[in-house]
């Protein structure tokens, strides 16, 4: 059976996480994996021997004495991550799920949930997690890199749970945003509640077209829809709508641009997520 | 450069798993590379009298090779510069042809290493052993130890005095303090001493030119025929292979220590083009590093970062500091090198020598004997591997047993054959049978074996061939069963449950 992919670090998003997992399982009618990764950043080093002397077996020992130190590292970690997971268990069946399954992985968070993710319907991370939680407007390091490498619909939760009574899509007109529209559709997740779509950029008697197509496909889908084209900047106009709709979660498109231009242009969807308030569900 | 499209290179450049391999430690890193740089100067220059060239080219070589291979690689965290080993192996092409041609060959070593990049060659360490990686590195050890000998010929008792200060230096200094690299601490109260009291001993001006601007372009100056292909190939051919396997044992051994990945192809690739670049830019040919890579690692390297640093570092030092170098005393150096060679031994292997299989020592030992012999890595590494295999052989040679059972009444036997049949029992398989019994007939039940190659298929024709010419009728029983094995490949795609039929009888 297809579950949700709620993936945890038990940072202060957490919550935000486990209630937005139950709100779409309500909607999916599906279970809940919550999957702790425990990354143990084999890439960053902690010593500060800078002697430059090697002794007797000096590779033999110097391993020794990493495993010691790494052992009793990952020991703290993997209770640590025991204890997050426990916890919620206890969150999602407070919130009413009663399909639960908890999972601890070892290596790296992305290519663990690469390897999770074909078996998922959705996938909610948190916007944030432990390693940039202080540093506010900041998205946290792996959010980029699950987005990019995501084949399922991602849910980036805000840190507080509001129950949905409105969306609101960013049509853009891009392949991300079909598969969106087609997702929402096709899946229960959204359906009832009142959605308004919007287009930014630059508008001309084309895009209205094209918007009006998107909004009359959702309509015949049972949606009940407000349209809007409003020239600008995407940040600017999708901020503003979000703010006089009310709206509770944002329906986007992911990445649409290779790494390299995004590297030197910046993304739109990064800026999206890191500014507006409300969670995002987002298709690649 | 065909084994290395354009395409593929920006595909591996701009993955995450690429671009966190330099961003994931950089302040260790940096500081990593600094140590790794000191400590690369008394080697670089160390390995360039060996080959019998000026300081100058092993440092060069260092400079390209550490920084070509920290972006190409396939070990973040490995250092790889000038190395003893494949300085030991262009000593008579440099006394009998001279340096250009030595550049020549590095050139050509580098066109090797890339080829086996693309060719894949790298899976061919799972069956190099742990005795014979063993092996490999107390003989390099005892290589780099060896080299050092020749500087004690004819020295006063300064060049003792000084090496003891410096070996005191080196391993007495970090129990006071773990922030200065100590190696670089003995080479300048050594330096300042040598030239403060003007003592006479040698220094590293006296070995030849050091570098004294960034390295340049520069063609290797061989005429472009056939006598130069002939004279520098089979020097190429070794330094290729010593370079690889060098570089896939250290990669090996970075594995183990830091409990991350790598990738054996793409490491020949960054060994071949940093040999080219080397060649090119009028230094030897290099590989892998043991010893500096487990410095760099002990010091917090772990990220590509720490080698790029390493390379550049190295060579603004030797540049701007190049007076300075010149006044290193030469007991300085050696100090080093002791210290790089008896990190590299493996000590344990002599306390394992009494637990471990008797089999295991033979070829640690065969491989450092050879090795020590010819100066030779590849040649002991292939000793070593060639004697782990007929160990190996011997060893499941002794898994056969052949049990019988006599029907009197019908005069008939029933050998019944379990285990391996293959060239190495396929001997002790024939002796099994008792040819001298008169009967009417034998029942051979091969079902429970494995016949491995024709050698096999052969013995057991000559047993069913003896019984017949005894008169006796022959019955074989599981042939088809028994005769899996002797595809070369145990059909296990088109055939999901062909492995498990046959561990199953």
């Amino acid at each position: 059976m297809s579950h949700i992919l709620s993936c945890t670090d038990g940072s202060a998003y957490a919550p935000g996480i486990y209630q937005h997992s139950a709100w779409a399982a309500r909607q999916l009618g599906t279970g809940v994996k919550v999957v702790h990764v425990l990354d143990a950043h084999r890439e960053r080093s902690h010593g500060t021997d800078l002697t430059g002397t090697i002794g007797f077996d000096a590779s033999a020992e110097l391993t020794e004495e990493l495993v010691k130190f790494e052992e009793s590292q990952a020991r703290i970690a993997r209770l640590k991550g025991k204890a997050i997971l426990d916890d919620a268990r206890t969150q999602l069946s407070a919130a009413g799920v009663t399909d639960i399954e908890v999972l601890q992985l070892h290596g790296s968070f992305v290519e663990t949930l690469m390897a999770l993710e074909p078996a998922a319907e959705l996938i909610v991370i948190g916007k944030r997690g432990n390693q940039a939680a202080a540093a506010k407007g900041h998205l946290g390091g792996q959010f980029e890199r699950v987005l990019r490498t995501s084949v399922r619909p991602v849910l980036a939760t805000s840190r507080i749970f509001n129950p949905v009574t409105k969306f609101l899509v960013a049509y853009d007109g891009g392949p991300s945003i079909t598969k969106a529209l087609d997702y929402l559709i096709a899946s229960p997740l959204l359906k009832g509640v009142p959605c308004h779509i919007l287009r930014a950029g630059k508008i001309d008697d084309t895009a209205k077209w094209y918007l009006e197509e998107a909004a009359q496909k959702l309509r015949t889908a049972g949606y009940e829809v407000t349209s809007e084209a409003t020239p600008g900047s995407a940040e600017d106009v999708i901020s503003a709508a979000i703010a006089s709709q009310q709206a509770s979660l944002l329906v986007m498109g992911a990445y649409g641009h290779s790494p390299i231009r995004q590297f030197i242009l910046g993304s739109t969807t990064t800026t999206m997520v890191r500014t507006v308030r409300v969670p995002v569900l987002m298709f690649r | 450069m065909s084994a290395f499209p354009l395409s593929a290179f920006f595909v591996f450049v701009f993955s995450p798993s690429y671009l966190s391999s330099w961003s994931g430690n950089v302040r260790n890193d940096l500081l990593a590379g600094l140590v790794v740089a000191l400590a690369l100067i008394p080697e670089a220059i160390a390995f360039s009298i060996i080959a019998g060239v000026d300081p100058k080219v092993g440092l060069y070589a260092s400079f390209c090779i550490a920084v070509i291979t920290s972006i190409f690689g396939g070990r973040p965290g490995m250092i790889s510069a000038a190395t003893g080993a494949m300085a030991l192996l262009m000593v008579t092409l440099v006394k009998d042809h001279g340096l250009q041609y030595l550049l020549a060959a590095t050139l050509l070593t580098g066109v090797f290493q890339l080829i086996a990049g693309a060719l894949k060659i790298g899976d061919i360490m799972r069956f190099v052993s742990k005795s014979v990686m063993t092996g490999f590195v107390n003989a390099l050890a005892i290589l780099i130890f060896m080299a050092q000998l020749p500087e004690f010929k004819g020295a006063g008792w300064m060049m003792y005095a000084m090496l003891a200060g410096s070996l005191a230096i080196i391993y007495l200094l970090p129990r006071l303090t773990k922030a200065v690299p100590s190696p670089l601490v003995a080479i300048i109260v050594m330096t300042a001493l040598a030239v403060g009291l003007n003592l006479d001993v040698r220094r590293v001006g006296d070995l030849g030119a050091l570098p004294d601007s960034l390295p340049y372009f520069l063609w290797p100056q061989v005429p472009l025929n056939f006598d130069t292909l002939s004279i520098i190939l089979p020097y190429s051919a070794g330094l290729a292979m010593v370079g690889l396997l060098e570089s896939w044992m250290t990669a090996q051994i970075v594995d183990d220590m830091t409990d991350t990945p790598s990738d054996k192809n793409r490491e020949s690739t960054g060994q071949g083009l940093g040999n080219i670049v080397a060649g090119l830019f009028g230094g030897m040919a290099g590989c892998a590093m043991i010893g500096q890579s487990v410095i760099n690692v002990k010091s917090g390297g772990r990220c590509r970062l720490s080698t790029l640093t390493a390379g550049v570092v190295l060579l603004l030092l030797i540049v701007a500091g190049n007076h300075w170098v010149k006044q290193i005393p030469m007991p300085a150096l050696v100090a080093v090198m002791i210290m790089v060679s008896i990190g590299t031994f493996s000590w344990a292997s002599f306390r394992n020598m009494k637990l471990h299989p008797k089999s295991s020592s033979i070829v640690m030992l065969s491989t450092v004997i050879v090795v020590v012999a010819t100066h030779n890595l590849a040649i002991g590494v292939g000793v070593g591997a060639l004697l782990s295999g007929i160990f190996f052989a011997r060893k499941v040679a002794q898994v056969l047993r052949v049990t019988s059972g006599l029907d009197a009444a019908a005069e008939c036997r029933t050998y019944t054959v379990t285990g391996q049949v293959f060239y190495a029992s396929a001997e002790a398989f024939v002796k099994e049978f008792n040819f001298k019994e008169v009967l009417a007939k034998v029942r051979v039940d091969i079902t429970h074996a494995h016949l491995w190659d024709l050698t096999a298929v052969s013995a057991l024709d000559k047993v069913v061939l003896k019984f017949r010419r005894e008169g006796t009728e022959v019955e074989l029983i599981g042939m088809n069963e028994a005769s899996a094995t002797l595809v070369d490949k145990l059909g296990i795609h088109d055939k999901p449950d062909a492995l498990e039929r046959l561990l199953a009888h």
